[in-house]
């Protein structure tokens, strides 16, 4: 028995192990992601950004708590927390704030480090997720740095998009930056308990206005994203207008309604089509990486290192340009 | 393909409030470019088990002051063994009685680190016992 197969009995050491494997980017965990592909597409996955100690953590708990009650479905959580930059180690403490979910079997959470990767996420928690979701998870909550620059990344990843807030964080404007903002399907205002929650409510909802939520389309090589393919858009689907909800994480307070609010975005995505172009669109961006890092190593069959390396001498001298370089490397001719 | 991270759970077993020391370990691990799972405070061993293995960790450490360590140490190792985990290196940091020691080594525990020992031994012995592992 392989590991893929173990995890797709459910077993979870062997889903341990393969994230390690898959988080490693072994030849072992690239070709289970393989195997694992054609059981991927079920999961809804959920991000969840804001700066650090908005309560994020805390937030994921009580909603991974609240779904297990509620739907019994499985749920799986990625928090990735930053690594040093000059060492390389990491301090992954998420798992503090989720005792909760300890002695559930329907709960795996796993911590990463961002390994080096800028925008919030690892390099690998796409795959990560996949993994989740190809072992059935359904709900995959996925828990960001929250280094307060607008995290695209996890927007991109992620179906469903929380973006949280708290008061008392010095200046809420800065808290929260408008491109962050941009990427937010459900804003959460957490420790609503605390002074000046009313005030954070009010600062989002008229930043808000400002960032007027228009069809969420990301760029991708200076050109909208899954807009090339031959399905039609669903015309008259209705915009959906990000709702602001107060919670208070530690008292469980306000979870319900942000619980009905994530699924209710999820009938949203999949009624206007939005699901499907976001999946496209994510498809797309892999396959992308995927086709450019062959091609690359590929190249690098085709072409001997002392052959690139004399090609990069006489750009280092000003002797080719760049462009005549490629068009040198690749067609053998500098015109 | 990315070089192999140490990952080492730091868990507090037991009720003591006391996680100052698991946390200087914890930094020291991270500055010797290990991660680190932090769990905090009032771990059972039921939940240092399961937090090893939905991590993956090479390593778990566990901090303990409050003398029930020969309660503690064998249970979280037999349900390490009980979840196909018994590859992890044990090492127990806290105010361990000499004569507890010999018990605990012949359970399996790698290292014991009293008051006062230095991080640099700490993360140094950390270092060797999975190297050992990975190279046999
Ligand atoms: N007063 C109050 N404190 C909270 C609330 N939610 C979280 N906290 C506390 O805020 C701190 C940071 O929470 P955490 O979930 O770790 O935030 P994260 O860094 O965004 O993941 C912890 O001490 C929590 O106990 C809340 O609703 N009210
Ligand atoms: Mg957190």
């Amino acid at each position: 028995m392989n590991l893929v197969e173990n995890v797709l009995e459910g077993d979870r050491l062997a889903l341990a192990r393969l994230l390690s494997q898959v988080e490693n980017d072994t030849e072992e965990g690239r070709a289970a992601l393989e195997a694992l592909f054609p059981y991927t597409g079920n999961a809804h996955l959920i991000g969840v950004t804001g700066a650090p100690g908005t309560g994020k953590s805390s937030l994921v708990n009580q909603l991974a708590r609240h779904f297990r009650k509620e739907k019994g479905c499985r749920v799986a959580v990625v928090a990735v927390d930053p690594s040093s930059p000059f060492t390389g180690g990491a301090i992954l403490g998420d798992r503090v704030r989720m005792r909760d979910l300890a002695g559930d079997p329907g709960v795996f959470i796993r911590s990463m480090a961002s390994r080096g990767s800028l925008g919030g996420l690892a390099t690998a928690t796409a795959a990560v997720t996949q993994v989740f979701d190809a072992a059935g998870y359904e709900m995959i909550f996925i828990e960001t740095v929250g280094a307060g620059q607008a995290e695209v990344d996890v927007a991109r990843l992620a179906h469903t998009t929380l973006v949280v807030d708290a008061p008392g964080l010095g200046d809420d404007i800065q808290a929260i930056k408008a491109g962050i903002l941009e990427i937010a399907d459900i804003l959460v205002v957490n420790k609503a308990d605390r002074p000046g929650a009313e005030y954070t409510e009010r600062a989002l909802k008229g930043m808000l206005e400002l960032a007027h939520p228009t069809r969420r389309a990301f760029l991708h090589h200076g050109r909208p994203m899954g807009t090339s393919g031959q399905e039609e858009e669903p015309r008259d689907a209705p915009l959906w207008v990000p709702p602001v909800l107060r919670t208070i994480a530690t008292q469980g307070e306000g979870i319900t309604e942000l619980a009905e609010a994530i699924l209710h975005h999820a009938e949203h995505l999949r009624a206007s089509g939005d699901w499907a172009t976001r999946e496209r669109a994510r498809l797309q961006s892999e396959l992308d990486a995927l086709l450019q890092e062959m091609l690359i190593a590929r190249f690098r069959e085709d072409v001997p290192q002392a052959r690139y390396e004399e090609v990069l001498s006489r750009v280092f001298q000003r002797a080719l340009s760049p462009w005549e370089a490629v068009r040198l490397l690749l067609d053998g001719r500098a015109s | 393909m990315t070089e192999r991270k140490i990952r080492v759970l730091v868990a507090k077993p037991g009720l003591d409030g006391h996680d100052r020391g698991a946390k200087v370990v914890a930094r020291a691990l991270r500055d010797a470019g290990m991660e680190v799972i932090y769990t905090g405070l009032r771990q059972t061993p039921e939940m240092i088990a399961e937090a090893a293995l939905q991590e993956d960790v090479d390593v778990v450490g566990l901090s303990i002051l409050s003398g029930a360590h020969m309660a503690l140490v064998p249970r979280v190792i037999e349900l390490l063994k009980a979840n196909g985990m018994e590859h992890v290196k044990v090492f127990v940091g806290g105010i361990i009685p000499d004569e507890d020691v010999p018990r605990l080594k012949e359970l399996g525990v790698a290292g014991i680190y009293g008051p006062g020992t230095s991080t640099e031994d700490i993360v140094r012995d950390v270092r060797a016992a999975v190297q050992g592992v990975a190279s046999s």
